[in-house]
């Protein structure tokens, strides 16, 4: 009796933790259906006017505030992958002095509070005149992603068998044709994983945005001022809707990648 | 995953042979200087900032560059309680995150390593919360568990809680929204690691008659520091400037606002620049001596 007891424990330890973790996503989900009024507290009702009216509340408020963090994702992730790549190759490929001040450099803003990197740079914004608006938030979240794209790609570069250059080289390949037909194609499952992250990790940023955005509102900005007027369910809508995105590219992601593992296996 | 280089051990030392080229200084120049003008210097700004004296006769927020170390002492006289606050319930978080973590992260990278399916479906569920807005989350927490919800109410209904008492405003509920949105911060390196364990080393363990707890003790435990340290270094940072949990809209009340809150009322309302940029100054510096400190006697270097 008392062996099975302890072979039980863990996993309906382990169910009922993720359980908790879902607790609020799934509130939130659930109340996105809620015939709600101006707050979104008490239930009133299922609705699906909220998903099919999406842009109408507020001026369209909501999607503005999405479509700015849209924007904002975008462009940040372009230049921190960019950015952190280059930087990801030079660390695996190349000796170079000053190597462990670069890692410094690199792992600081990771171990930096947000909202000290958030007051560092709206104090240089305002003691250089920069007015805040979208730039400065792009500016922000490129800077905050680097690092997480380095260590991304650093383990992909590694990982990487420089036999497969070495013969495109040999077979006369220009360092330009070894590059783009050998080197990033098989770069490419590391650059996409750190670009998803970098995405992630802007889309949600909320308090180095709150330092730099001045009067543009990004969709977690629009949810911290209506917090206290409270937020109106087509938030809840906005938000569901980028969770069962996620959710679908992530498992997705999943199972094509057991599914060539185990085509692997077969051959 | 990010969570995945923070918990590996191996240094860039030992690997493939490396070249001396001038293309890796042109790799490196663009990122590098990015850092410098959009990390580096905001820090030597925010120093800057923070000695900074109003101007005579000047207006609300027009300060001018001087060296009034004063600042300081005038932040921490009245901050002082928000401080250590915000590292108490930074610790307190980690602690009860890594408490929570750990045996949930041990079954999905030991016992379920027999079911690749349960085991990648258990991971997309742990980081699930990240897809979903994190101060929706937060709030979501705050409606599920404010004094008119079931739960409160059932609560004081079989008087596990005073008929008056509240839950959302106070310090626990500041410190439960703080465990909670920094879970997955706890569990993925700790997974990371537990996945990698040889378990023979555990069989070894209870080979030689060690009671289960003590191969949990001297085996487990130690093999899983790396995941340990990160763990809890990717949590206790984050919660130690969070300022959104102890927001008065979200979990927090007048007598549970942190560092992260002063900071921004300052900044941002008050437009007292010196008093936020030597509270950050204050706060990074502590979190740097913590983390040095910690890692040291932890003894991942290779960390850094």
């Amino acid at each position: 009796m008392k062996i099975s007891l302890g072979r039980w424990l863990l996993p309906v330890y382990s169910v009922l933790a993720l359980v908790f973790l879902m607790v609020p996503i799934v509130y939130t989900f659930i109340f996105s259906f809620n015939d709600s009024q101006k707050s979104n507290i008490t239930w009133r009702g299922f609705t699906f006017d909220k998903w099919l009216n999406v842009c109408n509340v507020q001026n369209g408020a909501v999607c503005q505030a999405f479509s700015n963090s849209l924007i904002i994702g975008a462009v940040a992730t372009v230049a921190a992958t960019t950015l952190g790549t280059m930087i990801a190759i030079a660390i695996v490929r190349y000796r170079f002095r000053f190597r462990s001040a670069t890692s410094l450099l690199l792992f600081l803003p990771m171990a930096t509070p947000e909202v000290v990197l958030g007051a560092g740079l709206a104090a240089q914004f305002l003691s250089v005149g920069v007015p805040k608006d979208m730039l400065t938030i792009i500016l922000a979240h490129t800077m905050f992603c680097i690092s997480f794209v380095v260590v991304t790609v650093k383990a992909r570069v590694a990982s990487l068998d420089p036999a497969l250059e070495e013969a495109g080289r040999d077979l006369y390949g220009s360092p330009g044709q070894v590059f783009l037909r050998i080197t990033f194609p098989l770069l490419l499952p590391g650059i996409l994983a750190a670009a998803l992250l970098s995405f992630a990790l802007s889309f949600d940023d909320f308090i180095i945005t709150n330092f730099n955005s001045g009067a543009v509102t990004t969709f977690p900005k629009y949810i911290y001022i209506s917090a206290a007027r409270g937020i109106p369910a087509e938030a809840n809508v906005v938000a569901s809707a980028v969770f069962i995105l996620a959710l679908v590219i992530v498992v997705s992601a999943q199972v094509s990648a057991s599914a060539r593992a185990k085509r692997l296996a077969k051959d | 995953m990010a969570f995945a280089a923070f918990a590996t051990t191996t240094s860039d030392a030992d690997q493939a042979p490396r070249r001396k080229s001038p293309v890796a200084l042109l790799l490196l120049l663009p990122g590098i200087l990015y850092l410098v003008l959009f990390f580096l210097t905001p820090l030597v700004s925010l120093l800057l900032t923070s000695f900074q004296t109003p101007i005579e006769g000047g207006d609300i927020g027009q300060y001018a560059y001087a060296f009034r170390w004063e600042n300081y002492v005038e932040v921490v006289t009245a901050y002082l309680p928000h401080i250590l606050r915000s590292f108490a319930f930074a610790l307190t978080a980690t602690v009860l995150a890594l408490i929570f973590s750990y045996p949930l992260a041990y079954f999905i990278g030991v016992t379920a390593r027999r079911w690749p399916l349960v085991q990648s479906l258990m991971l997309v569920l742990v980081i699930a919360p990240f897809f979903i807005s994190f101060l929706l989350r937060t709030l979501a927490w705050k409606q599920i568990l404010s004094d008119e919800s079931f739960i409160i109410t059932s609560l004081k209904a079989v008087a596990l809680m005073a008929p008056d008492a509240h839950f959302t405003g106070t310090s626990a509920a500041v410190i439960f929204g703080l465990t909670y949105n920094f879970i997955p911060f706890m569990t993925l390196p700790l997974y990371t690691t537990l996945e990698r364990l040889d378990t023979r080393y555990l069989e070894a363990g209870s080979d030689l008659y060690a009671h289960p707890v003590e191969v949990f003790r001297k085996v487990t435990i130690p093999l899983s520091m790396p995941g340990i340290v990160a763990g809890t270094l990717l949590t206790f940072i984050p919660a130690a400037g969070d300022y959104v949990n102890a927001s008065r809209d979200f979990l927090g009340g007048p007598d549970s606002q942190m560092i992260g809150n002063v900071i921004e009322a300052n900044f941002l309302v008050l437009q007292n620049y010196p008093a936020a940029a030597a509270l950050s100054i204050i706060l990074m510096t502590v979190i740097l001596v913590i983390v040095m400190v910690y890692v040291k006697r932890a003894g991942t270097e290779e960390l850094l």
